[in-house]
């Protein structure tokens, strides 16, 4: 049989039991929108907590203060305080070479006043890298300027939040305002930013990390960010600073250094492995569909008896009637596959449109996969119906009207 | 032509075997004209599909154009019926969604034929059929007559050398199975083997060579005029 002729036979067959042809469409469009669907909001997920991690610079490194590993024995008891990691510790992990920038970090809550307005904040104390290792936008003004990190500067930099709440309208640059038992000078705001990663930057004020440990009274930073030069460099520049801590800290180890990559690479496992759990989900709806297809299949071979019958005393060998309604199992699938993609692009389309801050959109393997799966699933269910109406007896299937 | 020798076939029916054809010895030479009589059950649609390859026998040998074919695979047993057989069925068996053109043609696209050669054949068997204006009518806008002379072209469309007739005028008004008796009886005319199983005693009178098959066996095969 001609190429041409087996695709006029399927079309003229399929348009002939049109209700069939349509409901097993939709089954198998259903099925790949789904997988479509899915994966792009998965694969959208994933990519927005990439997006917002590699926008901190990933090769960042963090340090805390404390052990925390589980290495085995008894956990440490609760209440073991650590040994403080001070300024000094901070200042001293700028001499190591692979290190860019070193960004102390002192956290804590105080008042915040003007005339008779008054509020909470949350204060960041640090230096001028942090601007560049956050990456943070300045609405007006400038960042904290202070070459020596110990002195004790007055000044600080407001969220947009807190300018607007303490001084509305008015202008909020060279104004002194009171925090806790001290008073600064504002010397900048900070614009809306680009990538908060969960922390409301409206909503602090930043202050010289000296002025902050001196407010809090306070020994211990709450951690120290560290800008290795490149990302080749991380995992070499992660031991130097363990080993110039040990050697401060009278040979214990006692803080955390966390990098940056790390925190990134689990949450790109667990949020890959999201999308394939939800990927697979939906392929069970075109596993479902592949079985319609079979069903639906099976039935038309029953009705069709006659006509195979007949195909069969024109002389058609078995393998081709079997070709034939596997083709047409083929061309059904593969429609709806590409119906069901069309939809699948599209609502992820509008789900983009809807969330624009989400990098929303299938994976190209997704794409392949689905309708891969689909082809497959309608011709592997669309043999057994098509080898049981090859084998059907001519005689008998002929014997009925 | 046609040569059976011994032919029996055998049906289980539950427990019980029964023997449709009982030895059965049968020679058809080119160009006969033949009606097959018999009471309901009495095997003669058996040896039609026998003769047709649609069915296998039990046991003897069957040789066709001196070529056994009692041997052959599935595969080949459908070129040959492709090649040399033409069936004409009570009820027609058109496929309902295909136009009369497109049902004529269908052996020639099962076979591979190419489209221009189909359309020359089949707009030349409609002309024969008296067709040629229906042929883009789907069966279901056809008389019965027109269907079987449609389906009669389907059995001549790939030039067979015997076809074989299961009751062709049974579904059909006195006036229309004429009709299509004449097309076949023309058919014959032109050498092909006319084998037409039937309950009418007309058609039976009108066939060169009529056979009466009793429980599964001959009962008399007689040359007239």
């Amino acid at each position: 049989m001609i190429v041409t002729d087996v695709i006029a036979f399927t079309v003229r067959s399929l348009q002939g039991f049109r209700l069939r042809t349509a409901l097993m469409l939709v089954a198998m469009a259903i099925g790949v929108a789904a997988v479509i669907v899915l994966t792009a909001l998965g694969e959208g997920a994933r990519r927005f907590v990439a997006d917002q991690f590699s926008a901190l610079g990933t090769h960042l490194l963090i340090v805390l203060p404390g052990r925390s590993e589980t290495t085995g024995g008894p956990p440490p008891l609760l209440g073991e305080t650590p040994r403080n990691l001070t300024l000094d510790d901070a200042l001293a992990l700028r001499r190591l070479a692979g290190v860019r920038r070193v960004a102390p970090i002192s956290l804590g809550n105080a008042d915040i006043s003007v005339g008779r307005r008054q509020r909470e904040v949350l204060i960041v104390g640090t230096n001028e890298e942090y601007q560049h290792v956050r990456q943070l936008l300045i609405g007006q003004g400038r960042f904290l300027a202070t070459p020596d990190p110990r002195r004790l500067s007055p000044e600080c930099v407001l969220g947009t939040e807190v300018r607007r709440e303490l001084f509305g309208p008015t202008l909020a640059l060279g104004r002194w305002v009171r925090l806790g038992e001290r008073r600064c000078r504002v010397v900048g705001v900070l614009g809306t930013q680009q990538h908060s990663l969960g922390v409301a930057m409206d909503e602090i004020v930043l202050v010289p990390v000296a002025f902050a440990l001196t407010l809090f009274n306070k020994e211990s930073l709450f951690r120290v960010l560290v800008e290795v030069r490149s990302r080749d460099r991380v995992k070499q520049t992660e031991q130097g600073i363990r080993d110039l801590i040990r050697a401060r800290h009278d040979g214990e180890d006692d803080v955390t250094v966390i990098a940056q990559d790390a925190v990134l690479a689990t949450f790109d496992k667990v949020l890959r492995a999201l999308t394939f759990a939800v990927a697979g989900i939906a392929a069970i709806a075109l596993a479902v569909a592949g079985v319609l297809i079979m069903n639906v299949m099976l039935i038309a071979v029953t009705q069709r008896t006659a006509e195979i019958g007949l195909l069969k005393a024109l002389g058609a060998p078995a393998r081709q009637i079997t070709m034939l309604f596997v083709s047409e199992a083929a061309a059904l699938s593969l429609t709806g596959a590409v119906v069901g993609l069309a939809v699948g692009q599209l609502g992820s389309w509008i789900m983009a449109r809807t969330y624009p801050d989400v990098p929303i959109g299938a994976p190209a393997w997704a794409v392949w996969a689905a309708l891969g799966v689909a082809l497959a699933t309608g011709i592997l269910f669309g043999i057994l119906p098509a080898r049981r109406a090859a084998r059907l007896d001519p005689v008998s299937a002929l014997s009925r009207r | 032509m046609i040569r059976l020798e011994g032919i029996c076939r055998d049906f289980a029916v539950g427990e019980q075997t029964v023997h449709a054809l009982r030895r059965i010895n049968l020679s058809v030479h080119s160009g006969e004209y033949i009606a097959v009589m018999g009471p309901s059950g009495s095997g003669k649609s058996t040896l039609l599909n026998i003769i047709g390859l649609l069915d296998r026998p039990t046991a003897g040998v069957f040789l066709l154009a001196d070529q056994d074919v009692t041997g052959l695979s599935d595969n080949e047993i459908a070129s040959v019926r492709r090649d040399q057989i033409g069936f004409v069925f009570q009820f027609f068996h058109l496929v309902p969604r295909l136009s009369a053109a497109e049902n004529i043609a269908l052996p020639m696209t099962l076979a591979g034929v190419q489209p221009t050669e189909r359309k020359r054949r089949v707009t030349a068997v409609l002309a024969e059929i008296g067709l040629a204006e229906r042929s883009h009518h789907r069966p279901d806008q056809l008389s019965g007559g027109q269907r079987q002379r449609v389906a009669i072209a389907r059995a001549m469309v790939m030039e067979p050398s015997i076809i074989l007739a299961d009751e062709p005028t049974g579904n059909l008004d006195s006036k229309s199975g004429q009709d299509v008796l004449r097309i076949l009886e023309r058919l014959n005319d032109q050498g092909i083997i006319l084998i037409i199983v039937t309950h009418n005693a007309e058609i039976g009178d009108r066939a060169r060579r009529s056979i009466r098959i009793v429980d599964g066996a001959i009962e008399s095969d007689v040359q007239q005029r």
